[in-house]
């Protein structure tokens, strides 16, 4: 058990807890907050959505995956902190009604707070700001007319809420340093960053996670450092910030940045969980592979780097020595020339069935240099050496491109699952390649 | 009038700001024991040993029970008597309920139901339509075939024949808010039980049977489920069952709720087919003669299976006179999660295929599949009978149509899409209208009955009560504006209170559309009542009739008297005049024989037409919708912001049917998506660019509650707009006509892309 303090709706708390106890389960069964409602208890569905105050500004999370400890020194107000201290609806609320934005409404306090926020925040890419809260009733058309109609309306000074002055926690360190020391003493000990993957093996797998530490208090892993040739990106920063980072230098990388999980996910997970947790998907290593990213790695007071493409060994297996952690990647700075892919069932809020991520150099029309990475096509996120070897040398022309396409049949021989068959997973990944030198207009800014 | 007016939800207050309780929201007492139950790992099976010492050690576990403990029934189906609560013996399906773990709180309930050791004798598993085919494993000793006319004799006739065959994937409902279900043990053996059910009756017999008791000794409540779609038709059974028993044996409060993952494991889906066509038809696309053939996956019992079915032969003629036709039915037995109601109930697999079928009769004619359509839809006259013999005395549907093409502006744009396919080789546009007829009323013809009681208070406050469930549809809403119509009086004045067997019995499930036409015309009988007492107290006073005392505006007016509601209310009570009455509906002019495939099962047909357009990437078979335009007949509205409602969102639930969302079972019968990480529902960015909806302004013939029309499943099936509009980009692909199967995922249009120019993938 620890104490940890946070406000709630306004109003300071200590609140002894255990340490992997859900934010989501604490206010229904210890705070009866009803109104946050469980819909998947995984972070896919945002019918718990709250929202979550620290240092930086309101962002919306998923409480069912949101662990106590991470609260500590923040501000979170659920749904029935949305309307006033009187009572005063939000304009979000307002509009949710006068638009008919709710009809069973079990998902509609997850909206109502992502309204919010993105209201508060001065958001109105809505389809985006709303991608990680499902409804199963509405079609979303009167909720997004709602969220248009509120847009204009100004901020209610009552969501601006103070963060507490807290105590230090033993199971958060607050630098790079103190986790060092404190990890090598504790090899065994499960990391938490956002808690997004970790999460679930609290409330799908049902494990025992101690001991833990939390992440998210070492500040000194948050930095993002634009030098001349390089951006190094800290562990603990969010995909969330790396995507705001990212979008000047290499747009499309952002653009995958977008639709990697949701709004509420993003606000939570990190890249160096991304990296660490080892996903043969991996959402970010392929593009951070195809731009040449080189990995941190940190043992108590020894650092190592290596190219972020050695660090996958195989499946859910990875170059990571016990009390090791991953405290940076740095990505060269180079001409933007990234293209991400990604290929999922459903476009937004999706795992990627094949996600290809494509870095091209031509010049006097012959190509220079490829460098070409994949997720889910193999076991972990890989190069295509075949194809990119196909491409280096030749003229940049169909011709080329499409012997390129056959090698990726050497490069892969990816599984069949419930996302893709292995088939057309080859079929997609080639056509992503011949996307990337056809360049035609991309399928969303289609108008009918 | 209140009826007609776009008033929001009932509850939409309560909604926004997290108040609205569902049944995990319920204050629960102190001692409430929580469930979850031990499944069954294999998809066919005898249990050779069950070991659940560890299960009953497990911290917090208060008591496990197996199908031995249970005291009475050991069965939650909704009528065939073949779906025991708890495993007795045989395993029929991986997720089947083995034994029932009862502990203090919901995570320890589910962290002790993982640890049963049970051991199993393997059976053969027949897990596909191909494999039950094989074994004969079927319900119902043969196929239903129904036929008009000779259809091979027709067929063979025609100028020209095509056959081919469609898979029809299944569909999860994915209501937000998962199965729930509470139980509160009375005095003398009794149980009040709260359930997140459309079927509270069903829930109060199957928890009676379970109890010993008498339907008396249950109540059960219903204020809201947070979505229902036909998936707590009866799938909410178990949950109660499980509640109540578990009560009995414990003396405490008992409450269940599945995770996502076990619900999703667990509970039935739609029906997943696979139709084969044959059809002869003439050069103008008129079809001459039509063979279907239905195999329908229906899981491991029965539930619902056989009206599923029956109404997907019910609805092969969409809006399509088929002057010759056959259609023959196979509803098979599976190891798989026993298929259930799904919003459209077999509908949607039905009509689906007969659009394919239209679509296809277009591509091998060169012609606008819309051109086909319109030479095969029923006469506004009258004239021309479905092939169950029903004469279709309202089709609406070649006015409706041809609107929908102006105002989308049909033509031009399939002109528009062409051009661009012409000079577009790799994103490929479609468009596509379709139409939709659809019959309302219960196909089981007594189901067509409701009840409703209303209560006057002294104070003029009107409590309303009627035997429908609010799942979000709005029906609360809708039949409160019946009542407040009917009194003359502000729907401020009525309270809309929980659906509760003990204020009205005997009540069918809210579904098949029917909730507002049964309970509304219900609610009115019993405001009728009331209001027809007020009038003969006034109408004596006043020496007139009671014809001529009027309710408007909160008043009552009769002669040159003018009184508040509330001033003829008090007069009444002190009067002695009951202010309380029930009020009853049954459906008229309904027969059916379901064998013979003969009859009049529907009180009247409800339409609708949907255009989308799409877009799809040949290099990775990625599509989205760019516009979808409907109009939607619902008669003169109730309510036309709640109807727009259940239009837009029955549209883009049946769009997702047909594109994102996909259940795939492994080899052994082991559901692989069973979570929203890998089962992609819709979500905010899939809903069509462009999407306008209207609806179509005329009343409904039949008499029905305002004549208005029912709303809750028709529009589902505009969502085959999308599925059309896809195979028709598809078809601008190469020469072949797309079979484009459903659901049409990124997957399976690269492949239909590919087949184009000769590569199977």
């Amino acid at each position: 058990m620890m104490e940890i303090a946070f406000l709630l709706n306004g109003a300071p708390l200590r609140v002894q807890a255990d340490p992997t106890r859900t934010l989501l389960d604490w206010l229904r069964e210890e705070r009866r907050l009803t109104g946050t409602k469980e819909g998947c208890n995984e972070g896919d569905c945002g019918a718990c959505t709250v929202m979550v105050t620290d240092e930086d500004g309101p962002k919306t999370l998923n409480a069912c995956i949101l662990l106590l400890p991470q609260l500590h020194g923040k501000a979170v107000r659920t749904v029935e902190g949305i309307a006033g201290p009187g009572g005063e609806l939000h304009p979000v609320q307002e509009a949710m009604i006068t638009h008919h934005g709710s009809q069973c409404g079990f998902c509609t306090p997850g909206f109502v707070v992502s309204m919010a926020v993105a209201h508060k925040l001065g958001r109105q890419d809505f389809d985006d700001q709303l991608a990680g809260n499902l409804c199963r009733c509405t079609g979303y058309a009167p909720i997004i007319r709602a969220a248009k109609a509120a847009a204009d309306a100004p901020v209610p000074e009552w969501l601006d809420d103070p963060l507490p002055e807290v105590a230090h926690l033993p199971f958060r360190p607050e630098t790079a340093d103190e986790l060092a020391e404190w990890y090598l003493a504790h090899p065994e000990a499960t990391l938490i960053a956002g808690a997004t993957d970790v999460g679930l093996w609290v409330t799908k797998d049902l494990r025992d996670l101690a001991p833990v530490a939390f992440l998210n208090g070492v500040r000194d892993l948050r930095g993002i450092e634009v030098t001349e040739n390089a951006i190094r990106i800290g562990a603990c920063v969010t995909i969330s910030e790396l995507g705001r980072a990212i979008g000047p230098h290499y747009r499309s990388f952002a653009e995958l940045i977008r639709r990697y999980g949701s709004v509420q996910v993003r606000n939570a997970a990190t890249i160096g969980g991304n990296i660490a947790n080892g996903s043969p998907i991996g959402d970010s290593p392929p593009a951070l592979i195809a731009l040449g990213a080189v990995l941190h790695l940190r043992r108590g007071t020894e650092r190592r780097s290596l190219p972020l493409e050695e660090f996958f060994l195989d499946y859910r297996k990875q170059d990571r020595q016990p009390g090791e952690f991953v405290e940076a990647v740095t990505i060269p700075r180079q001409p933007d020339r990234l293209a991400c892919y990604k290929l999922s069932k459903r476009f937004d809020q999706d795992i990627s069935a094949v996600c290809g991520c494509f870095n091209v150099t031509v010049a006097d029309g012959v190509v220079q240099d490829a460098r070409i990475a994949f997720g889910g096509m193999a076991g972990i996120p890989k190069r295509a050496r075949a194809a990119e070897a196909a491409l280096i040398g030749q003229p940049w022309s169909e011709a080329t491109v499409s012997a390129a396409q056959t090698a990726l049949e050497r490069d892969f021989t990816p599984l069949s699952d419930m996302r893709a068959s292995a088939a057309y997973r080859i079929e997609a990944a080639k056509g992503m390649l011949m996307r990337y030198f056809l360049q035609p207009q991309p399928v969303l800014e289609v108008q009918a | 009038m209140t009826v007609a007016k776009p008033l929001p939800h009932d509850a939409a207050l309560l909604h926004v700001t997290g108040q609205a309780r569902y049944v995990d929201d319920i204050p629960a007492p102190v001692g409430t024991l929580h469930l979850a139950f031990g499944l069954s790992a294999v998809a066919h099976g005898r249990i050779t040993g069950m070991d659940l010492d560890a299960v009953r050690a497990a911290p917090g576990v208060v008591a496990v029970l197996t199908a031995e403990d249970l005291p009475f029934a050991n069965d939650v189906s909704p009528g065939a008597h073949d779906e025991p609560l708890l495993a007795d013996g045989t395993v029929h399906y991986v997720g089947q309920p083995i034994f029932l773990v009862v502990a203090e709180t919901h995570l320890a309930a589910r962290k002790a139901a993982r640890l049963g050791r049970i051991t199993y004798e393997e059976l053969p598993a027949l897990l596909t339509i191909d494999q039950a085919l094989a074994a004969d494993s079927r319900f119902e000793s043969g196929p239903r075939i129904w036929s008009r006319g000779d259809a091979a004799a027709a067929i063979a006739i025609a100028p020209r024949m095509i056959e081919g065959t469609m898979e029809i994937g299944g569909q999860e409902h994915f209501y937000l808010e998962g199965q729930a279900a509470f139980a509160l043990p009375q005095e003398n053996g009794d149980v009040v039980v709260q359930s997140s059910t459309q079927h509270p009756t069903e829930i109060q017999h199957k928890v009676a049977e379970a109890l010993g008791l008498p339907m008396s000794g249950v109540r059960v409540e219903v204020r809201r489920m947070g979505g229902g779609f036909g998936g707590k038709e009866s799938q909410g059974n178990a949950l109660a069952v499980a509640c109540a028993v578990a009560a009995r044996a414990t003396g405490r409060p008992c409450k269940m709720r599945y995770d996502r993952d076990d619900d999703m494991v667990i509970t039935g889906k739609r029906h997943d087919f696979r139709i084969s066509y044959r059809v002869g038809y003439d050069d103008q696309g008129r079809v001459q003669g039509i063979e279907f053939l239905h195999l329908v996956r229906c899981g491991w019992a029965m539930d619902l299976s056989l009206p599923v079915a029956d109404r997907a032969m019910l609805h092969a003629d969409n809006a399509y006179f088929l002057p010759h036709v056959r259609i023959e039915s196979h509803r098979l037995r599976t190891n798989t999660q026993s298929a259930t109601a799904f919003r459209g109930f077999g509908g949607p697999q039905g009509i689906v295929a007969v659009e394919r079928v239209m679509d296809h009769i277009a591509h091998t004619l060169n012609r606008d599949p819309l051109e086909v359509r319109q030479a095969n839809f029923y006469a506004p006259d009258g004239s021309q009978s479905t092939p169950y013999g029903m004469r279709v005395t309202d089709s609406i549907i070649g006015d409706l149509a041809a609107r929908l093409a102006e105002t989308s502006d049909y033509h031009a744009r399939r002109r528009a899409v062409a051009e661009w396919n012409a000079t577009n080789p790799v994103l490929k546009k479609g468009i596509a209208l379709t139409p939709v007829k659809f019959g309302i009323s219960f196909t089981l013809s007594h189901l067509n009955q409701a009840g409703a009681l209303v209560h006057v208070y002294q104070d003029g406050s009107i409590h309303l009560n009627h035997g429908g469930t609010e799942m979000g549809q709005g029906l609360f809403q809708k039949v409160a504006q019946v009542a407040a119509a009917g009194f003359g009086v502000d729907i401020s004045r009525v309270r809309i209170s929980a659906t509760d067997t003990g204020k009205v019995p005997n009540t069918s499930a809210t579904a098949a559309s029917s909730g507002s036409d049964l309970n509304g015309m219900a609610v009115k009988a019993a405001v009728d009542t009331i209001r027809q007492r007020l009038a003969e107290m006034l109408a004596q006073e006043h020496q007139c009739a009671p014809a001529d005392v009027h309710f408007a505006d909160d008043r009552v007016t009769v002669g040159g008297a003018d009184y508040t509601f509330e001033e003829v209310i008090h007069r009444a009570y002190t009067q002695r005049i009951s202010l309380s009455a029930t009020g009853f509906y049954k459906t008229p002019d309904l027969s059916w024989d379901r064998i013979k495939g003969q009859g009049r099962p529907f009180f009247y047909f409800a339409y609708g037409a949907a255009v989308s357009e799409v877009v799809l990437d040949t290099l990775t078979g990625e599509s989205r919708i760019l516009r979808t335009d409907i109009l939607h007949d619902v008669g003169a509205s109730l309510n036309p912001a709640l109807d727009i409602g259940q239009v837009e969102g029955g549209f883009v639930q049946g769009a997702g049917w047909l594109t994102t969302e996909e259940l795939v079972w492994d080899d052994k019968g082991r559901l692989r998506t069973h979570a929203p990480s890998t089962y992609k529902i819709p979500a905010c960015g899939d809903r069509p660019r462009v999407f306008n909806v209207a609806l179509w302004d005329g009343p409904n013939r039949a008499d029905t509650i305002y004549k208005s029309k029912a709303v809750g499943e028709p529009p589902f099936m505009h969502g085959i707009s999308v599925l059309m509009a896809l195979s028709d980009a598809v078809a601008a692909c190469g020469p072949d006509y797309p079979a484009l199967d459903g659901p049409a995922t990124a997957e399976r249009l690269l492949r239909a892309v590919r087949r184009q120019v000769g590569h199977e993938l």
